[in-house]
């Protein structure tokens, strides 16, 4: 035997067996899809199957009651759509004048990141830590009771770091000509913020709020503690009326023994998925204008 | 229009024109690393001034450096004098929003907001305090520009929408609509087709009439044509910039005094 021959020896391509363990591969990639993707629609079809039948106007419009079938999501909706407002009114002027502070006016050193490094471990943190806080400082401390303003702020302090860590990359994304053509006609840093730096990063912070937002209107956990979780048939009056809203309806519901409680609370959660799908959906299509309005 | 005079008669000696900047033993460091070094000459009123050398030799931060936009990058550090009209920029009384309003700026990409091309032009004169005409201030703007008969029928268009050349014009008529005495240019041409650069050289030659302009160029022969006076910058390995030479255009293309700005305007390096 050659030399030649016995180097070509030495290599023992084995082509069918690597495409047999790339092939194995992707089907437990295609696998692990089916099962995520199964327990989602398997979910979806338990709860619409559940649910539908329960869906009327008089579920929407009427308060609940003793009786599933008189029950209804009033007072859970107006509930949600009071603590959504609140969130908007104190979150988002926070969160967008942190994040002009962090990203327009600190620099980089290591002040900005401390701050910045805290507020994506508050974005981490368990909801029900923010339910406890609230309980401890606007139920208690700030004697505002088992209030919608103490539950709307709870939520508020939950989204806040969202909030700031979105409408920061937002800015980020701000092309840094637009700011210089800005101080070189002699604007301060605030002309160029107000008139520059902030329309143009709006469509992007709305986007990052409007997430975060419909993530805080499904969050029963820190309600759960501010709440009452009483038999609530009446709406807020004041901002220190108590108050219910969807995600603890749903909960009440499903914890009671009868099965017709559970059909309703299906119906219920039909409500609560369609509402964060239309802000979902809401948030996609301005971000996708943002990206055909301001890209250069 | 009077007839721009010849080169050779506007500038036979540098020393005997009126200054706008006075540049004295100028340093400029980003953090720890130093991209100048002890910068001196004169900038003149009302001729153009090309900044020229290879990339990297500090030209941008030099040009930067006479409106404080430099000021914006963390960690810039600048030492020496600069003085516009007799006053140090970058002495304790100094301040960079008016300087920057009598110093205009054009970038080397172009940057109009994202706004209709009115309202670029006017968003210097709003902020700026002007109260008279703002339809005149944009007009005139725009024709100094030599944009005007292109954009005239279209000033609610977004600034955007226009070709990069014009985009480039439109940065200009912007910079010029509050009269500044200063246009500071860094590299405008090149992002643009040789089509567009020969209507913006034009342009400069025609601005340097009634404006000081200094403009960073690394095309020799755009300096050559649009430029009065020259400054050569190089940098060596530490990449700190240093001026070799500075003089009337002419002489620095015909009859370099420095060994090293001969071999970079004949190709050699750079």
């Amino acid at each position: 035997m050659s030399a030649a021959v016995a180097e070509r020896m030495r290599w023992r391509p084995t082509v069918a067996g690597r495409r047999r363990s790339g092939r194995l591969f992707l089907l437990l990639c295609y696998a692990a899809t089916a099962v995520g993707i199964l327990a989602l629609v398997v979910l979806l079809a338990d709860t619409l199957i559940k649910g539908a039948p329960g869906l009327s106007w008089q579920f929407l419009t009427s308060y609940p009651s003793r009786f599933a079938e008189r029950s209804g999501l009033l007072a859970a909706l107006v509930g949600t759509f009071y603590v959504a407002v609140i969130v908007v009114a104190v979150a988002f002027p926070i969160g967008i004048a942190s994040a002009v502070w962090l990203e327009e006016y600190v620099s980089p050193g290591p002040l900005r990141r401390i701050l910045e490094t805290n507020i994506g471990n508050l974005a981490g943190v368990p909801s029900i830590i923010y339910g406890m806080l609230g309980l401890a400082v606007f139920v208690r401390a700030l004697s505002l009771q088992r209030s919608l303003l103490a539950g709307g702020l709870t939520i508020a302090i939950l989204v806040l770091p969202i909030v700031i860590i979105n409408a920061q990359e937002a800015l980020r994304a701000v092309p840094s000509g637009l700011r210089h053509a800005s101080f070189a006609l002699g604007a301060t840093r605030w002309e160029t913020i107000r008139h520059h730096v902030l329309p143009a990063a709006l469509p992007g912070i709305l986007t990052g709020t409007i997430l975060a937002l419909s993530r805080a209107i499904g969050e029963a956990a820190p309600i759960i503690l501010i709440s009452s979780i009483a038999f609530i048939a009446f709406l807020p009056d004041s901002l220190l009326d108590s108050f219910t809203i969807l995600p603890i309806q749903i909960f009440i519901w499903v914890s009671k023994p009868q099965a017709a409680f559970h059909a309703i609370a299906a119906s219920a959660i039909i409500v609560l998925l369609v509402m964060l799908l239309t802000m979902n959906a809401v948030a996609i299509v301005l971000r996708d204008r943002a990206r055909r309005g301001v890209g250069w | 229009m009077r007839a721009p005079e010849p080169v050779a008669e506007r500038v036979s000696d540098p020393a005997k024109l009126e200054r706008v900047f006075e540049l004295r033993g100028l340093s400029a460091w980003y953090g720890a690393a130093q991209a100048l070094r002890n910068i001196t000459f004169d900038i003149p009123k009302n001729r153009v001034t090309a900044i020229i050398g290879p990339s990297g030799c500090g030209k941008s931060t030099l040009i930067r450096c006479l409106d404080r936009m430099n000021d914006l990058i963390p960690g810039f550090r600048a030492e020496g004098h600069v003085t516009y009209h007799d006053e140090d920029i970058y002495g304790p009384a100094a301040d960079p929003v008016l300087l920057r309003r009598h110093i205009g700026m054009v970038f080397q990409k172009p940057n109009p907001f994202p706004k209709s091309v009115f309202d670029n032009v006017a968003f210097g004169p709003r902020i700026n305090g002007y109260t008279g005409n703002m339809h005149e201030v944009v007009e005139g703007s725009l024709r100094r520009a030599v944009l005007w008969d292109e954009v005239k029928d279209k000033l609610g268009t977004s600034g955007l929408a226009l070709s990069g050349g014009q985009q480039q014009r439109l940065c200009i008529a912007r910079a010029l609509a509050v009269e500044p005495d200063v246009l500071l240019m860094d590299e405008p041409c090149s992002a643009l087709d040789p089509i567009a650069t020969y209507r913006i050289e034009e342009l400069i030659t025609d601005l340097a009439r009634d404006y000081s302009i200094v403009i960073v160029t690394h095309n020799m022969q755009q300096a050559s044509r649009v430029s009065d006076l020259t400054a050569f910058l190089l940098a060596g390995e530490e990449r700190t910039g240093e001026l070799v030479e500075f003089g009337p255009t002419r002489d620095l293309f015909t009859r370099p005094a420095d060994e090293r700005t001969e071999a970079y305007i004949t190709g050699r390096f750079g």
